[in-house]
């Protein structure tokens, strides 16, 4: 990549709103997928000819699938409650970044092929052709929102951007028009099995040398196993949580959790991604592909529970969808939720007194939380509304004596994206990226100066990546973000419980 | 029977056929299009008990919108509450004897109407004035907003500097809904104002105005957070489903 040729966002004493000024980021979008990433996911290769007519089409039958599309295309009264909710908007002021303008993108289409008014008085309504320039547009701004979801929760009719964003990215993959960051990597994980396309051989190496590592300063041999048939749990996990920074120190801390607790687990080379980048294409059938390989890797090891890692979308499609897509899970053990979150489980354990933490272990950090959006706004943990939020505070603030949170309004179902959410998260939007970190380094800011909050923590590998690019950009440094099992693998206190 | 009477009759009947017909339709398509995955926006209640209260929050205070804009919040509530409280007024024309507590909402006609222009004022000028409505605005919603405030001042304007024969009007009316039709008075104010209501009730089923019933078929308000209890299949996701381990 060349070196960044724009400017980072200043941090304002206080958050502001920006001025709308037209086509700031029409220069923004990623890389096309080449066809031999289009081909494996069933799209093709190129743009086809009558890309206009299979496009309309797809349209067509994708608000017929989805209910929420049919109800969000009528709905929208353009009353502008979300026009200053999403990050990119307020990191770039390109008002194609407003959630409602994207969806009209989407929308202004519809409307001239699919309704009386668009087809007959498309001035009015303002319904448009599907000409080039409007797909240019769509690949642009639908490759700037990262689906999640922050719009939908200040909607009055909860009409979700995110949904919009992936019929649109559905329809362009349909016609051949793919992003290649997305699609490589589902690409990897139905060859491979995990998107950073690690073997199994390369996979079994890492996990050694984890042992070994944690064996050396701890003098404990905590194991990291793979493909243990009969173990009582499969522990689904990003694959950056096999190398990347901070995240495998989070993955450490998973391994000592689980051998404290004295539960069985392992990993699974076949299903060796909690990924599911289905989700971002917006494609049912390739979510649902990438899906059935935690069921096949669960009935082939034999495992009672499903257990996943740290990660923000992964848990959304794990939580919300699994069930749906992959299930039913009735031959796993029915007392334990299907699937599980590492940070559940953990949780229960500290509850419970089953583990011996010595929270001092983190006094020299002082930390804030950061709600990754696919967790806040699209699942639960625990059993009641609002989960999400208090178990990994509370696992947080029992590893960790200095906590604190940032602005309210940033935080819980408020939360802003980490800035490469939903298939951004690659060099060639890097510019979008940290201007959409925006929002969430001012909140940073803020605790940095008021309490010397030294880092965030996080329970998603893309925040973590994301973070670690983007913290130096305003002034931070990249290794200031931590995975919550990170703090919680350093405070438990190893051997036998005393 | 004068012409204007004919040609009115035969518009309201044509307006309310569009108007329900067209809901009808519209309604139908929400409940057939099935909604294949599970997508309530988070926290979520967990029964439906749960879902109900959270729609009520929506439907009757706007929660959503509170959080979201308080400007738009105050005019967007003035207007739908005082919209409601007139609608309910007009009951009267309706039905005779008149209810008790209808004749109590049309008392207050003329309070609601002004409170329902002031909202109203308060969205349009939000839509001119705030450079990101005004960029997200089609002609449309501004029409849309000079149609219901034309309605809303002639409606004003005949219940205070110039009133209409509210016995004929009423004759009038009573009479459509049992096809023996009586003459409608030919009053300027109440003629455009019989005229902006047809064309309300004819754009509804095409326009935005669908958010009313929309909003009841929305998927990240109405479904109940329990996926992990529940499985949740579409028929053409089952169709997948094809034998399997
Ligand atoms: C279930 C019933 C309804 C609900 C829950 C509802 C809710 C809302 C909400 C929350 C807004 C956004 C805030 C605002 O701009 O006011 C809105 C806008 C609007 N509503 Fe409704 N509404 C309902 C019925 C109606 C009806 C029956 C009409 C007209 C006949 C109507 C006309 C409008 C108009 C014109 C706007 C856009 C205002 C603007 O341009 O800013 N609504 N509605
Ligand atoms: S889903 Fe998130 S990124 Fe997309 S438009 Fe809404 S707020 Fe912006
Ligand atoms: S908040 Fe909802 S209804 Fe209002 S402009 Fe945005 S998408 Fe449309």
């Amino acid at each position: 990549m060349a070196a960044p040729e724009f400017r980072t966002p200043e941090l304002k004493p206080y958050p502001e709103i920006p001025v709308v000024v037209e086509g700031t980021m029409a220069h923004s979008q990623p890389y096309v997928a080449p066809p031999e990433h289009q081909q494996p996911l069933g799209y093709p290769g190129e743009l086809v000819e009558d890309w206009q007519r299979v496009a309309i089409d797809k349209m067509g039958e994708l608000v017929a699938k989805y209910r929420s599309l049919q109800v969000f295309l009528d709905a929208c009264v353009k009353c502008g409650a979300c026009s200053d909710k999403c990050h990119y908007f307020l990191g770039t002021g390109d008002p194609k970044n407003m959630p409602v303008a994207r969806q009209d993108l989407f929308r202004k289409v519809y409307r001239r092929y699919y309704t009386l008014s668009g087809k007959y008085l498309p001035w009015l309504v303002g319904a448009e052709d599907l000409t080039k320039e409007v797909l240019d547009d769509w690949y642009r701004y639908f490759h700037q929102c990262s689906e999640c979801r922050r719009c939908s929760v200040y909607c009055p009719y909860g009409i979700d951007t995110a949904e919009i964003t992936m019929a649109a990215r559905e329809i362009m993959a349909s016609i051949g028009l793919g992003q290649k960051y997305s699609n490589e990597i589902i690409a990897k994980v139905y060859k491979l099995g995990n998107n950073l396309g690690l073997p199994q051989p390369a996979l079994a190496d890492t996990l050694e040398g984890l042992e070994e590592d944690v064996e050396e300063e701890t003098g404990v041999r905590v194991r990291y196993p793979l493909d243990e048939a009969g173990a009582e749990v499969l522990l689904v996990t990003p694959s950056a949580d096999f190398f990347a920074e901070p995240q495998v120190d989070g993955l450490i801390g998973y391994g000592k959790v689980l051998h404290q607790a004295g539960i069985s687990w392992t990993l699974s080379s076949h299903a060796s991604e909690a990924a599911n980048f289905g989700l971002f294409v917006g494609s049912y059938q390739n979510m649902r592909k990438v899906a059935l390989r935690i069921r096949e890797a669960a009935l082939e090891l034999g495992v009672k529970r499903i257990v996943f890692g740290e990660c923000g979308h992964a848990w959304r499609v794990a939580y919300s969808f699994l069930n749906t897509l992959a299930g039913p899970f009735d031959f796993l053990d029915s007392r334990y939720p299907v699937p599980q979150h590492i940070v559940e489980v953990t949780h229960d354990l500290v509850k419970r007194g089953a583990l011996t933490l010595d929270s001092s272990a983190n006094d020299e950090r002082r930390v804030t939380f950061h709600d990754s959006c696919n967790i806040a706004r699209a699942s639960r943990m625990g059993n009641i509304p609002g989960g999400q939020f208090v178990l990994p505070r509370e696992v947080l603030s029992a590893v960790c004596n200095h906590v604190y949170d940032m602005r309210a309004d940033t935080i819980g179902e408020a939360t802003y994206c980490c800035g490469g959410g939903g298939g951004l998260l690659t060099d060639d939007l890097l510019e979008l990226r940290v201007k959409g970190a925006l929002p969430r380094m001012q909140a940073l800011k803020e605790v940095v100066d008021r309490h010397d909050v030294t880092h965030l923590v996080a329970i998603c590998a893309i925040c973590k990546s994301q973070f670690a690019k983007v913290l130096p950009y305003y002034g931070f440094e990249m290794d200031q973000i931590l995975s919550l099992h990170q703090l919680v693998g350093d405070a438990v206190v190893l051997g036998t419980k005393q | 029977m004068s012409a204007l009477t004919v040609i009115y009759a035969l518009l309201l009947y044509a307006a309310t056929f569009i108007l329900i017909a067209g809901l009808v339709y519209r309604i139908n398509l929400y409940a057939r299009t099935p909604a294949p995955l599970k997508i309530p926006t988070t926290p979520a209640p967990t029964s439906v008990p749960g879902v109900v209260l959270r729609m009520l929050g929506e439907l009757v205070l706007f929660t959503s919108l509170f959080k979201g804009n308080k400007p738009t919040w105050i005019f967007g509530w003035l207007f739908h509450f005082s919209l409601l409280l007139v609608l309910l007024g007009h009951l009267r024309y309706f039905v005779e004897p008149v209810w008790a507590w209808v004749a109590v909402a049309q008392q207050l006609g003329v309070y609601a109407g002004s409170a329902m222009l002031l909202g109203l004022a308060g969205l349009w000028l939000r839509r001119i004035v705030v450079d990101r409505v005004r960029y997200i605005s089609a002609p449309s919603d501004h029409l849309m907003l000079a149609l219901l405030a034309s309605i809303a001042a002639t409606g004003v304007v005949m219940r205070t500097a110039s009133p209409t024969d509210i016995v004929a009007v009423k004759a009038f009316v009573l009479g459509l809904l049992v096809f023996d039709w009586h003459p409608l008075p030919g009053d300027g104010f109440l003629v455009t104002h019989l005229l902006l209501v047809a064309v309300l009730m004819i754009v509804f089923p095409f326009s935005k105005l669908l958010h009313a019933p929309a909003v009841f078929f929305s998927p990240t308000r109405v479904q109940v957070d329990d996926p992990r209890e529940k499985r949740h299949l579409a028929s053409w996701a089952a169709d997948l489903e094809s034998p399997r381990r």
